[in-house]
């Protein structure tokens, strides 16, 4: 196989339409050897048409995807041999076995007969198929056809692997095995994967691209989406004392430091309170020695973190809002507001 | 080209391994064994002017009509309705050997069971008191037209295949236009307006392009090359157009 380059998945200004419907807009972004990158998006926001142009499969408006350094429009066969692609509900002939399914996607995808044939058990292993290798891809559960998918995804070793729904429909110890796997590909592959399921790409992927009606709204580490899209931090502080008077003592223990939110009082006398800061450090032993100073008990304190559901649902709640007061230049029917 | 064993190699297991074409297979030994029977029959009881070869092989119409179209259906229709043809396409491979490789394993099979009517003669030859008068020549010429017409009528059904998702609507697709080109040509050519002097010109090229006339031809040993040229033409026309229709497709999913 050629050399591998450094950056293996390029995409610039990538624009898709389906007639009137602009499904993928401007849309560009790079993936680096070995990175884990997670697409993420509402039903409909173009995640698996962009996954399908970068496979070759469907051509793009305009735009220019490069995979390996080349062009996916005009060497599709050259750029094909470098992916391994898995598309939504992983689609198998329901009349094969699964060793000769392997087999087959083998020889098509290049693979001379005797690296084929360790390979293919190099990967039932790595799946956990070896039990199932002789069965027929038909009667398998739902689990181990996914991880069929996945087996024929990686069996070329393909410097960049693409997976359509990894995880839809697998029960949660299922889809930690799916994960696992995925994760063992860091480093070795390029994987872009998407997903509905939140936590599932926040554990696998080293970055996350959210799209929204075919425009990147975020993107970053999981992290950095929580700072960059909610630029604060908060705590929990359960206490009790005259929370009244908690508002103007905070800014002596750091200067952005504010109360959002008193909650419900205990009967005990405990109340929970939000504090808010935009300091990106940890404060909370300051607040733990500052607070009783000032005659407070406090009973617990826990920085919470907004997880990437609430990243997600405000990125793509603010590109709407960004959409709304310009309704015309997108052909689809405005959204509610949110 | 580098794939197309592989795909080949895949359609003719997927072949072997679908119960449609056994029913096809079942129904067509069926059907030509009762015609064959029949036509013995006839000419046991009268001198007939043709060998009774010739008579068999001017009934071709009636297994391809049902016979293409059981082929040939599923071959991308189901792999469209399945999503697989997806998985197909972004290996790598093209679209050229997808089709070549789905219109081959149909082929080979057709032949296939064509070929296994020569049984039929054999258990004759075995059973005439006097094998003189069955002459060799019409069986061949009559193998022969099978052979070049069945790319065409094999490349109709990948054809019609290739434009559906529904295996339904692709078998009836194909159905209709082997009906119009084995029927609905010969029709046009025996229209009475076709009689017109400024048409005679039409006329004539209907008539050669009768798929009953070159059956006759050919088994009377008489190989027209202009016949050939127009079922090879014509299955590649139709290949070119499958390749199309493959493409075509994908890019309104």
């Amino acid at each position: 196989m050629a050399e591998i380059p450094d950056i293996t998945i390029e995409v610039s200004h990538l624009k898709k339409n389906y007639g009137p419907l602009t499904a993928v807009n401007d849309l560009s972004f790079s993936v680096k050897r070995g990175e884990i990158l997670g697409l993420l998006g509402p039903n409909g926001a173009g995640k698996s048409t962009t996954m399908r142009i970068l496979t070759g499969y469907l051509p793009a408006t305009s735009g220019s995807v490069r995979i390996c350094g080349l062009p996916v429009a005009s060497q599709a066969e050259a750029t094909k041999r470098h992916i391994g692609y898995m598309p939504e509900n992983n689609p198998l002939p329901d009349d094969m076995r699964v060793s000769e399914y392997l087999w087959f996607r083998g020889r098509l995808k290049e693979m001379p007969r005797a690296r084929l044939r360790a390979r293919i058990d190099e990967v039932l292993e790595l799946c956990d198929l070896k039990r199932n290798r002789h069965r027929i891809l038909g009667r398998l559960s739902k689990g181990n056809r996914q991880r069929v998918g996945i087996a024929e995804a990686i069996l070329a070793e393909p410097a960049v692997i693409i997976m359509d729904e990894p995880t839809i429909g697998l029960d949660p110890h299922q889809i930690i095995i799916v994960r696992d796997l995925i994760a063992s590909l860091r480093g070795r592959m390029s994987v872009i994967i998407s997903s509905h399921i939140l936590p599932e790409i926040e554990a696998t992927c080293d970055r996350v691209l959210i799209i929204n009606s075919g425009r990147i709204v975020a993107q970053g580490s999981p992290a950095e989406l929580r700072h960059e899209i909610f630029g604060h931090t908060s705590y929990r502080v359960d206490l009790a004392g005259d929370t009244a008077a908690l508002a103007p003592l905070l800014p002596a223990i750091e200067p952005t430091l504010k109360v959002e939110s008193v909650g419900d009082c205990a009967g005990d006398g405990f109340c929970t309170a939000t504090l808010t800061t935009e300091f990106a450090g940890d404060l909370g032993e300051k607040i733990l020695q500052a607070l009783p100073t000032h005659g407070y008990r406090v009973r617990s304190l826990a920085r919470t973190q907004p997880s990437l559901e609430d990243v997600f649902l405000a990125a793509t709640r603010r590109s709407w809002d960004a959409r709304l007061p310009d309704p015309k230049a997108d052909s689809r029917a405005p959204l509610p507001k949110a | 080209m580098r794939h197309y064993p592989t795909i080949l190699s895949h359609e003719i297991r997927a072949l072997l391994y679908s119960p449609s074409t056994y029913i096809a297979a079942v129904f067509f030994l069926g059907v030509m064994g009762f015609i064959f029977a029949g036509i013995l029959d006839l000419y046991s009881k009268a001198p007939q002017e043709s060998p009774p070869a010739a008579v068999f092989f001017q009934l071709y119409w009636f297994p391809v009509f049902f016979m293409v179209p059981l082929l040939t259906m599923k071959s991308f229709a189901e792999e469209r309705r399945m999503g697989t043809l997806e998985t197909l396409l972004t290996a790598p491979v093209s679209t050229t050997e997808v089709v070549l490789g789905k219109f081959t394993a149909a082929y080979l099979f057709y032949m296939l069971l064509w070929g296994s009517t020569l049984g039929f003669h054999y258990l004759l030859q075995l059973y005439a008191r006097d094998t003189r008068f069955l002459d060799p020549g019409p069986i061949v010429g009559g193998y022969l037209f099978i052979a070049i017409s069945g790319l065409l009528f094999i490349a109709v059904g990948i054809l019609a295949s290739a434009l559906t998702r529904n295996q339904a609507v692709a078998g009836i697709l194909s159905f209709t236009m082997l009906l119009g080109l084995i029927g609905g040509l010969s029709y046009l050519g025996d229209l009475n307006a076709m009689h017109a002097e400024g048409l005679q010109p039409v006329k004539a090229a209907l008539d050669t392009l009768r798929i009953g006339n070159h059956v006759e031809d050919f088994t009377h040993g008489v190989i027209d090359t202009r016949q050939v040229v127009f079922y090879v033409t014509g299955s590649v026309l139709a290949l070119i157009f499958s390749i199309l229709g493959v493409e075509v497709k994908i890019l309104g999913s």
